[in-house]
């Protein structure tokens, strides 16, 4: 079983289609790997399929990076 | 052909523009769903596609309930894969004079012809954004751009399913997914054989084509749209009115 950050920074990569090796913890989604608003919106769905859990709005919005993705996880399943 | 592996959901399928429009995209070969609000209809609907050999089948689904709407797309998806292409064509009139026009048939027009685009729209987005591939074919009306007495309801639906696809496909032109209108004037269906001849005289002399345009010439301009070709044509509304109006 894969640990909650390689799945996360699978979906980071299947959504915004950048390669594993650009995608460190503290990469942010938008400046560092060129997510527009849609990406991010996409995103955040993707991960609330993988981890079968509901993110609401007000949370969403502030997962700026990967580890801000990692950490949520992490706390809310 | 070009639509060949491709499910396609057409609302409002029994009869009319819907019947038609499920037909022309069936002939292209897609797989179809056509919503009806009845078993009767829906099985109307898988009949009248069998009898064409194409591939499709009816489902109920009522536009103006959400319930009905989640239920009916978890049913397609299960049965037919995830629509990539999206008709919403289902729509009611409930005609009167403003003055004597009642809340509840403002709120069951709006409900019936805007709401429901904007909940089948939303409930298909994402799997058409996974595919990169989609076509939301939005059925107007002429009515949205000329107003029409006795339909001040209708025409504000109408006219805000076309303000409502403009934002659709600038949202979501980037990922392959395109978003129009379809406009239709004055066509021969149950819809227009309301109108008694008085009415029709009138409309005859306001149609420069001097007929009225049949369902089927009405789906063709929906077949080209969801078709390849019409790739870079979104946020567009297609009159097909035979000369009555030109935006």
């Amino acid at each position: 079983m894969s640990t909650v950050e390689e799945r996360v920074k699978k979906i980071v990569c299947e959504q915004l289609g950048v390669k594993e090796s650009e995608v460190q913890n503290t990469s942010s989604f938008v400046e560092d790997l060129g997510a527009d608003s849609l990406d991010t919106v996409e995103l955040v769905m993707a991960l609330e399929e993988e981890f079968e859990t509901e993110i609401p709005d007000e949370e969403a919005e502030k997962l700026a990076s990967v580890q801000d993705a990692i950490d949520y996880i992490v706390a809310h399943t | 052909m070009s639509l060949e592996g491709k499910t396609a959901l057409v609302t409002g399928a029994t009869r009319g523009i819907g019947k038609a429009v499920a037909r022309a995209l069936a002939d292209q070969g897609a797989t179809v769903v056509g919503t009806a609000t009845s078993a009767a209809g829906a099985e109307s609907i898988s009949a009248d596609l069998k009898a064409a050999g194409a591939k499709g089948f009816g489902i109920v689904m009522n536009v103006a309930e959400p319930d009905s709407i989640d239920a009916g797309l978890k049913e397609v998806t299960e049965k037919a894969g995830v629509p990539v292409i999206l008709v919403n064509n289902a729509g009611i009139t409930r005609d009167n004079l403003l003055m004597r026009l009642k809340d509840d048939d403002w709120s069951s027009v709006i409900e019936t012809n805007l709401s429901s685009v904007y909940r089948t729209s939303k409930a298909v987005l994402r799997g058409m954004a996974k595919a990169r591939w989609g076509r939301v074919i939005n059925i107007s009306s002429v009515v949205a751009g000329m107003g029409n007495p006795g339909q001040a309801n209708y025409c504000a639906a109408k006219a805000g399913v076309e303000g409502f696809t403009r934002s659709l496909a600038k949202e979501m032109s980037n990922r392959g997914i395109t978003a129009n209108c379809v406009a239709p004037g004055f066509i021969d269906t149950d819809m227009t054989r309301k109108l008694d001849d008085k009415q029709r005289e009138a409309m005859m002399e306001v149609i420069p084509a001097g007929r009225l345009g049949e369902p089927e010439e009405v789906a063709a301009v929906v077949a080209f749209l969801a078709s390849e070709a019409a790739g870079y044509v979104t946020g567009e509304t297609i009159h097909v009115n035979g000369g009555m109006y030109m935006g």
